[in-house]
């Protein structure tokens, strides 16, 4: 089966009310021309998981900007002013999550796990309406997997099966998020017809398909 | 002290806290600044959450590779030795104890060793991002911050900003002292030579322990 599809059969897959997980982390290693490629779709009601909440002009910070976000799961969302101006107006509903946290909850439900117990956001807001259990004499906080409709990732180096690497630190979110989420797209900074089996990040069973980047 | 010099002063100081083969996390801002005072024939294993070990010095002009960056998102470099990983390691990597010493800054400390620095409610919300993870994982953690802000205190007896972590902080170190926190409260252990007791603990919203104070380093 040939993975790779263009942009425009990418936006054929999209609609209104999608849950879509975007790795990046302050838009490094994020999939610009798939997020471009929204922008252009103009879907709505969209509920994004990513790090942060990017720059107005990168990254998931541009589908804040163009309205098209109804919630946003993030842990910082500082260097984006209009993801809080539209949560303080009411129209963006933002969980914010310690970062530990969102990275786990998101590979727990990529790998068929119930949950988690983490002592992070003990005594502080985020412990608010969840199960807190002591085991040997520590408090830990329950915390939920997180699953999506889709995942978007940003490979810098993808092969014909789907096999995914991401140099550097485009890493980040990327890999965890490709086991979660019922489709996977990976926009390929470079497409190779094979990568040494020993090196590969992400397993192509994982990448549903491949949008060649356009230089 | 102009702004600039605290910033060093308080930076110099926080780098005679750490180790010889240390994992270290220093928070954006002024705690960044921390590297620029290592000891040259010491080895500090520099963590940055996002996703690296062996954090180099920033890029020059024509050496940026925008494939490396901090958990701030700009560019550094990475040092010979050095190692990217994705960032359910790099939280396993924080939760799991396996870094010796966090540097940040914040809001407010308490007395207590809780510390306030992600939100003032109906002002600013920056979000925590790795921050509450990285107190409560790490084995030391050191607050680097200037004493007030404005003239006001940041240190006070109990936090009244949303906490970050509860009973987490060791360590406070400003412009005008070095502060220990112990389960009874807070102990001043030095005063740089340039302020007066009575200035630090005009300075300070907390009760300071002076058994152990001694002379600055």
């Amino acid at each position: 089966m040939d993975k790779v599809i263009s942009i425009d059969n990418f936006k054929e897959h999209l609609k209104d009310g999608l849950s879509i997980m975007v790795g990046g982390f302050m838009a490094v290693g994020t999939p610009e021309q798939l997020i471009d490629a929204i922008v252009e779709s103009n879907v709505k009601n969209l509920t994004i998981i990513c790090n942060d909440a990017g720059f107005i002009d990168k990254g998931v910070g541009k589908l804040i900007a163009n309205n098209q976000v109804k919630k946003l799961i993030a842990s910082h969302i500082g260097l984006n002013p209009k993801a809080g101006e539209l949560m303080g107006s009411g129209e963006l509903e933002i969980e914010l999550v310690p970062q530990g946290t969102q990275i786990e909850r998101i590979r727990c439900g990529g790998n068929g796990l119930g949950g988690f117990y983490t002592p992070t956001g003990i005594g502080t807001m985020v412990e608010e309406g969840k199960e807190i259990k002591t085991l040997n004499g520590i408090d830990y906080l329950l915390e939920l997997p997180l699953h999506a409709d889709f995942a978007l990732l940003y490979g810098s180096t993808v092969d014909k099966h789907g096999n995914t690497m991401y140099t550097k630190t485009l890493r980040n979110f990327n890999p965890v998020m490709a086991t979660a989420a019922d489709k996977v797209f990976v926009q390929a900074r470079e497409y190779v017809n094979e990568i040494d089996p020993d090196i590969i990040h992400t397993p192509h069973i994982f990448i549903d398909h491949i949008i060649k980047e356009v230089k | 002290m102009d702004k600039n010099e605290i910033k060093a002063y308080i930076a110099k100081r926080v780098s005679l806290e750490l180790h010889d083969g240390d994992v270290v996390n220093l928070g954006i801002g002024l705690p960044t600044m921390v590297a620029n005072y290592i000891p040259t024939d010491m080895t500090i294993h520099l963590q940055s959450e996002n996703g690296l070990i062996g954090l180099g010095q920033a890029p020059g002009e024509n050496e940026v590779d925008p494939d490396i960056t901090n958990a701030g998102g700009q560019p550094v470099t990475i040092v010979e030795g050095g190692v990217y990983f994705d960032s359910s390691t790099s939280f396993g990597i924080i939760r799991g104890g396996h870094v010796d010493v966090t540097v940040l800054g914040a809001l407010q400390v308490d007395a207590k060793g809780s510390l306030a620095s992600w939100i003032i409610p109906g002002k600013m919300v920056p979000g925590m991002g790795g921050a509450m993870d990285l107190v409560v994982g790490s084995k030391k953690v050191i607050i680097a911050m200037t004493h007030t802000n404005k003239g006001k205190p940041k240190i006070f007896e109990d936090c009244s900003l949303p906490l970050t972590a509860k009973s987490q902080v060791d360590m406070i170190i400003t412009e005008m002292a070095v502060m220990v926190v112990k389960e009874d409260g807070l102990y001043l252990t030095e005063i740089n030579k340039e302020f007066s007791l009575e200035e630090v603990i005009n300075a300070t919203a907390a009760k300071l322990n002076t058994s152990l104070l001694k002379e600055a380093k």
